[in-house]
């Protein structure tokens, strides 16, 4: 028998089971949507309380203390059920259409970047070929949210934060996108799978120990990623101290809240996407599981891949906490500052890492004679040990469709072509 | 188990091919409501939703990477510039330029003429289903041997064609599109500098000395 | 429910085409002319598309659409600069009122 997230994906394990096509895929999209949807609701709970920690230890204050217990662990819980029974308020001057749309938006936009997140080996959602593309795409689209929001809100301190919003975010993707190709050019592949297999083993695999140009990656990454989602000191759009609250002055309400949640959600999604392409996905840096002969059983993969999870989101979390710790330490920048640092120090310096590590290949190899520094080629221990294949179920496809001829060749073959 | 699976059947199926007909529904009625739509900035928003829909319809038609570039070039990048370029030029009477009633009936009676001539000529035409090639990949995840959209899409920019060239008997290379790609890029470079110059700031003074 | 076949697609990319040539018929606001040429150009892309997986075509029609979204991008940027600067010399964004040339 396969265990059920190992097979893949849940489709397949319900096609094993003399299911249809449409009960699997359906099937398995209600499951996925269902996990994602509650690590999305449940995620920001725990942010929020940790981000009131993190922000009175900082300050020398003890934070939330009373609600659920000495540490406060509930204070999120009852500001959500305040929130809830706030009145939805539309200001008179908005535009109510767009005013009521623009937090789904924003949302849906943060949400839908899951889709292509793994959790642990094989754990997707949907595993594209595209996946990273996938993910930074949807998640561009939340500026157009809050955009919205700005907008239609018919307040001026509304319609500033969402400019500076538009200005900030369409340049701070450019170079977010650059950064993320530098791994993406030494993996050889978007799906961000197969960028995550090739870390396995000890911590020298993981890429940002590749080479210099991906480890100044993701310094540049993770700086970019905080001000694409908007988190201080890049928090322009919602300035308190300049706008009143930015682009959600406006809102009240449960509709306040989602503009919350996808905050939360786009800065564990973009942590994410730092930890699967820079810190090993869901490895552990050491060699543990991979010798433990814990692959040998069924069982076992499934055990391996849940201790992937916990790693995983520790990781991602991590990632968030130095978020907030940057925070509550550094000032918030002016306007032009956000601009130029973006537009005339990060964008280049990205440029000048891509172009380093489309190089560093030849170079390393005239020089020393191999192609990476430490440890072996990628894509050499990718499929080692005995992974289960991963074959998530096509809708609307039956396989024979697939085309017989082979283009070009894939995973390791693509990869040793590099030593050659 | 058994009854519960026959009866859930029609559910899920409406699931399974019921997704692209919503995305093709939301890309029909997103794109009329642009059109009637007289406030721009809703304009705007329904547009968002068009071609949002429309990369959905590319998801479908197992062209994942063209989707996800439509998602970040086209929704991501070109219509905030719009949007932006609205909240710039959208100064009260503005907002809302009315068309003159005459001229929109005969808008309309031309678009209808014209979307009864493009329907009638997709639904009579046999658009020869049997010169079908099997797709270079499907969309999704694609295992090793089959490739992916994306790796083809690349090649053939480099003036690769690895579904035409490669693998066969006397194959003349040199059907890939290495050339209009350096003419987009330089095109691309152009319009940089081109649209820089044309928005720039005009100082027609020099600011006074504070 | 019937598979949505290329006939669907053509027609979507139909209705596209006609709502974007309209928009740009009617809409007097320069911006709004420019998101009916970004409608006619998704039409037509998603022709290319559908093409390229129903028929022959194969992976060209997938390079000519990103070919054309790439363009389109362009001539956003192009167009929006243009009509900033028309706003910065007339103070309105209403096409009707770029006349000065009439003679």
């Amino acid at each position: 028998m396969t265990p059920l997230f190992a097979a893949g994906s849940i489709a397949g394990f319900l096609k094993e089971h003399d299911f249809s096509d449409a009960w699997s895929s359906g099937l398995a999209a209600i499951v996925h949507a269902f996990l994602i949807i509650n690590f999305f609701a449940v995620a920001p709970l725990i942010y929020i309380w940790l981000e009131r920690k993190v922000a009175g230890r900082i300050q020398d204050r003890l934070g939330p203390t009373r609600v659920g217990g000495k540490f406060g662990w509930l204070q999120t819980l009852a500001d959500g059920v305040k929130l809830i029974q706030k009145e939805d308020l539309c200001p008179e001057s908005a535009d109510s259409m767009l005013f009521r749309m623009a937090p789904y938006l924003v949302f849906v936009a943060s949400f839908g970047a899951f889709i292509a997140l793994p959790w642990s080996d094989g754990w997707v959602a949907q595993n594209l070929d595209v996946g990273l593309f996938f993910m930074l795409a949807v998640m561009s689209l939340e500026v157009i949210g809050v955009i919205l929001a700005g907008y239609s809100s018919g307040s001026k301190w509304s319609l500033f934060g969402g400019m500076r919003e538009a200005a900030q975010v369409v340049s701070y993707e450019i170079p977010m996108a650059i950064c993320a190709l530098v791994p993406v050019v030494v993996a050889g592949t978007l799906n961000m799978v197969d960028i995550g297999r090739m870390q396995a083993g000890w911590l020298t695999n993981w890429l940002v120990l590749h080479d210099p140009f991906t480890f100044l990656a993701f310094w540049v990454y993770f700086t970019v990623a905080t001000a694409s989602v908007k988190r201080a000191p890049f928090d322009l759009a919602e300035a308190e101290s300049e706008l009143v609250a930015g682009f959600h002055t406006e809102y009240s309400g449960i509709r306040w809240s989602y503009f919350f949640m996808a905050e939360y959600g786009s800065m564990f999604a973009v942590s994410a996407i730092a930890t699967v392409l820079f810190l090993g996905g869901w490895h552990l840096g050491v060699p543990l599981l991979e010798e433990s002969g814990l692959y040998q059983t069924a069982g076992g993969v499934f055990i391996a891949h849940l201790i992937g999870l916990g790693v995983f989101i520790f990781k991602g979390c991590a990632l968030v906490f130095v978020q907030m710790w940057v925070r509550w330490t550094l000032p918030r920048l002016r306007i032009d500052q956000v601009m130029t640092s973006c537009l005339k120090y990060l964008l280049p310096i990205s440029c000048f890492l891509l172009l380093g590590i489309a190089s560093w290949p030849l170079a390393i190899h005239c020089l020393k004679g191999r192609t990476v520094l430490f440890g072996e080629p990628l894509g050499e221990k990718v499929y080692r040990t005995s992974q289960p294949t991963i074959r998530p179920v096509q809708s609307a496809r039956q396989p024979g469709a697939m085309h017989e001829k082979k283009i070009g060749e894939r995973g390791e073959g693509s990869l040793s072509s590099w030593r050659s | 188990m058994e009854i519960v699976k026959s009866a859930l059947e029609p559910l899920f199926s409406l699931i399974h091919a019921g997704s692209v007909w919503a995305f093709v529904l939301a890309t029909i009625g997103a794109a009329v409501a642009v059109v009637l739509s007289q406030n721009v900035v809703r304009m705007a928003f329904w547009l968002i939703i068009a071609l949002g829909s429309t990369a959905g319809l590319f998801f479908a038609l197992d062209a994942d990477f063209l989707g996800a570039a439509q998602l970040l070039v086209y929704v991501g990048g070109t219509l905030v510039l719009l949007v932006f370029g609205v909240m710039l030029t959208a100064s009260g009477p503005f907002m809302q330029m009315k068309t003159s009633p005459g001229e929109g009936v005969l808008a309309g009676f031309i678009g209808f003429s014209l979307l009864g001539l493009l329907a009638t000529s997709v639904c009579t035409v046999a658009w020869d289903p049997h010169g079908a090639v099997a797709p270079i990949a499907a969309a999704g995840y694609n295992p090793a041997e089959e490739g992916n959209t994306t790796r083809a899409l690349g090649m053939s920019l480099l003036g690769l064609r690895p579904d035409k060239d490669l693998g066969q008997e006397n194959a003349r290379p040199g059907t890939g599109y290495l050339l209009p790609f350096e003419v987009a890029s330089v095109h691309l470079l152009v319009v940089l500098v081109g649209a820089a110059y044309l928005a720039r700031a005009k100082r027609r003074q020099a600011p006074p000395a504070l | 429910m019937p598979a949505v076949e290329l006939d669907v697609y053509l027609f979507v990319a139909a209705v596209l085409f006609v709502c974007g040539a309209v928009c740009m018929a009617t809409k007097r606001n320069a911006i709004g002319v420019l998101m009916g040429v970004e409608l006619v150009l998704n039409g037509a892309n998603l022709n290319f598309v559908a093409f390229a997986r129903y028929t022959a075509l194969g992976l060209d029609g997938q390079v000519i659409a990103l070919f054309v979204i790439v363009l389109a991008a362009a001539e956003a940027a192009v167009a929006l600069a243009i009509a900033l600067s028309f706003y910065n010399n007339h103070l309105t964004i209403d096409v009707d009122r770029g006349n000065e040339l009439h003679g």
